[in-house]
């Protein structure tokens, strides 16, 4: 397929195409991710939200602009980084969309393809959460909040040291990190479970310049994988 | 009626909020109930796992579960995020059979298995549905009567999927502390989320929410609020000042775990139940309440 010039109305360039691909592979990774074709457009999600304010795009507008094969403009949204994942849409949604993990599905995909994105601090969290639990097998809140102000701004953690002192004064601070005694056997199993994701990571994409709006749903064979 | 249950604190409870921690262990001791801590558990991944492949974050939520398996027993997670982590986890292995399958190779690695036996509770719906309000009540040993309270639930005990209680309008905790006596306001901020790690990532936003969850508890008289959750927890206790300074309000509301005002009810020693471990001054009220004789 010869590159599609992205001018043509209904069409998708390949960008568009990757990310599309890239977001539907984590679309089927949810029980019934697939009730996602099933959007009416009503709102109820962008009603329901109580973040929805300081969103640049709603929730329902980034389900029609999914639709629309507009994945860049989603990608560089600052609205799927706010979402808090309460889950009060995903309780609404007359269609039962798991609109929570859609969200969760766009995050991964602006993470795997490294997208530089409206609000980094998540993404930087996200990660030392991660490296966190990794290296200990447990969480150390303290060693994660000292991480991320000092990579997104240091003078903000003298704003802790109130807190920090009234957590001394109540023993609730833990100074140091803990390991888990089968952290060796813990990072093995992280270790296979990552080789193991990466059987199913396809090689090529597959791309039709068509796959966009509802018949790019059905072309796409998003099928469901067993809902509740 | 003596159960035992695998318990996963989580790794919140281990030291920044030991109130919680305390508070369960103490209750269901006084219930005649037995927690055996699960051995060597780890992080459930939370809410974070938006960063690792989902065959990852299955996998490392999962060894806890296997972990419980092997002992043959329920698991009790008071934590809100880890319960509807393990749960969540519990019910994706359940329902597509090839990520059971993945997680399992990957578990292999750390000499584990896991069948999919046992299930996940979280202590409020162990103790009003399996121990009962009647139960509480001939345990009772100081009446709340009087005391106003807010309950608070959050968001992911009762979301996304039904669980135990009302996913809009969830009653239990309102049913258990009208059990004790205590006096259950009006409250329709009760599943409002309250941000979570909004606070760390876009705090405006965060204290916002706060504010019109402390804002709806007040107008409404509560004395204190109670919650299940430990984000929602220090959320709403350590951020007061900042929420008063940014909206020129005056919040100084206690903010208790469940199990600790049901501990005071229960006639436990405050010492016991981390009452010392608060931010918010208790006030006269609960002080009196939890330091009173009882018969």
């Amino acid at each position: 397929m010869e590159h599609t010039p992205n001018y043509l109305p209904g069409l998708m360039t390949r960008t568009e195409a990757e990310l599309r691909q890239i977001f539907l592979r984590q679309v089927e990774a949810i029980p019934a991710g697939e009730r996602i074709k099933r959007c009416i457009q009503c709102g109820t999600c962008t009603g329901s939200c109580p973040v929805s304010y300081a969103m640049d795009i709603s929730p329902r507008q980034l389900i029609a602009l999914f639709r629309a094969g507009e994945m860049e403009t989603i990608m560089k949204s600052r609205s799927i980084w706010i979402c808090a994942s309460c889950y009060a849409c995903t309780t609404r949604c007359p269609s039962g969309i798991k609109i929570t993990d859609i969200i969760y599905a766009l995050k991964r995909t602006v993470m795997e393809k490294d997208y530089e994105s409206k609000a980094p601090q998540v993404q930087v969290l996200a990660n030392l959460f991660i490296n966190n639990l990794m290296s200990y097998g447990r969480l150390h809140e303290g060693t994660l909040i000292r991480k991320f102000y000092m990579k997104t701004g240091i003078f903000k953690l003298f704003g802790f040291i109130p807190l920090v002192k009234k957590m001394i004064e109540t023993k609730r601070l833990a100074l140091f990190p803990k390991k888990i005694k089968a952290h060796e056997s813990f990072s093995r199993i992280i270790k296979k479970a990552q080789e193991i994701e990466m059987r199913h990571v396809p090689a090529a994409i597959d791309f039709s310049p068509e796959y966009v709006g509802y018949k790019g749903l059905g072309e796409m064979k998003l099928e469901s994988r067993k809902g509740e | 009626m003596n159960v035992k249950y695998a318990y996963y604190p989580g790794c919140s409870l281990e030291k920044t909020q030991r109130g919680y921690d305390e508070s369960v262990r103490e209750v269901f001791r006084a219930l005649g109930q037995e927690l055996i801590e699960i051995d060597d558990w780890n992080c459930c991944g939370a809410t974070m796992y938006m960063s690792v492949k989902e065959t990852v974050s299955l996998a490392v939520s999962a060894r806890n579960l296997a972990l419980a398996e092997s002992m043959g027993l329920d698991i009790l997670a008071p934590c809100s995020s880890c319960f509807t982590i393990l749960l969540k986890t519990k019910r994706i292995l359940h329902e597509i059979p090839e990520m059971h399958r993945d997680v399992n190779e990957a578990l292999a690695e750390g000499g584990l298995t896991y069948q999919g036996t046992g299930r996940v509770r979280h202590p409020l719906d162990v103790l009003v549905n399996d121990i009962g309000l009647d139960t509480l009540r001939q345990q009772l040993r100081r009446n709340l009567k009087g005391l106003k309270i807010a309950p608070y639930y959050g968001c992911q005990i009762v979301r996304p999927d039904k669980t135990f209680d009302d996913r809009e309008n969830p009653v239990l905790l309102d049913k258990m502390f009208a059990a004790c006596g205590g006096d259950v306001v009006y409250f329709p901020m009760k599943v409002r989320c309250c941000g979570g790690m909004l606070m760390t990532t876009f705090e405006d936003t965060a204290l916002k929410l706060n504010m019109e969850i402390l804002q709806c508890a007040t107008e409404n008289r509560a004395e204190v609020i109670v919650t299940t959750c430990p984000l929602c927890h220090i959320n709403l206790e350590a951020y007061q000042g900042k929420i008063n300074q940014a909206y020129g309000k005056k919040f100084d509301i206690p903010i208790l775990y469940f199990t600790q005002l049901l501990g005071i009810a229960l006639g436990l020693p405050a010492k016991t139940i981390g009452l010392d471990s608060g931010f918010v001054p208790l006030g006269g009220k609960i002080t009196s309440l939890a330091e009173a004789h009882y018969a």
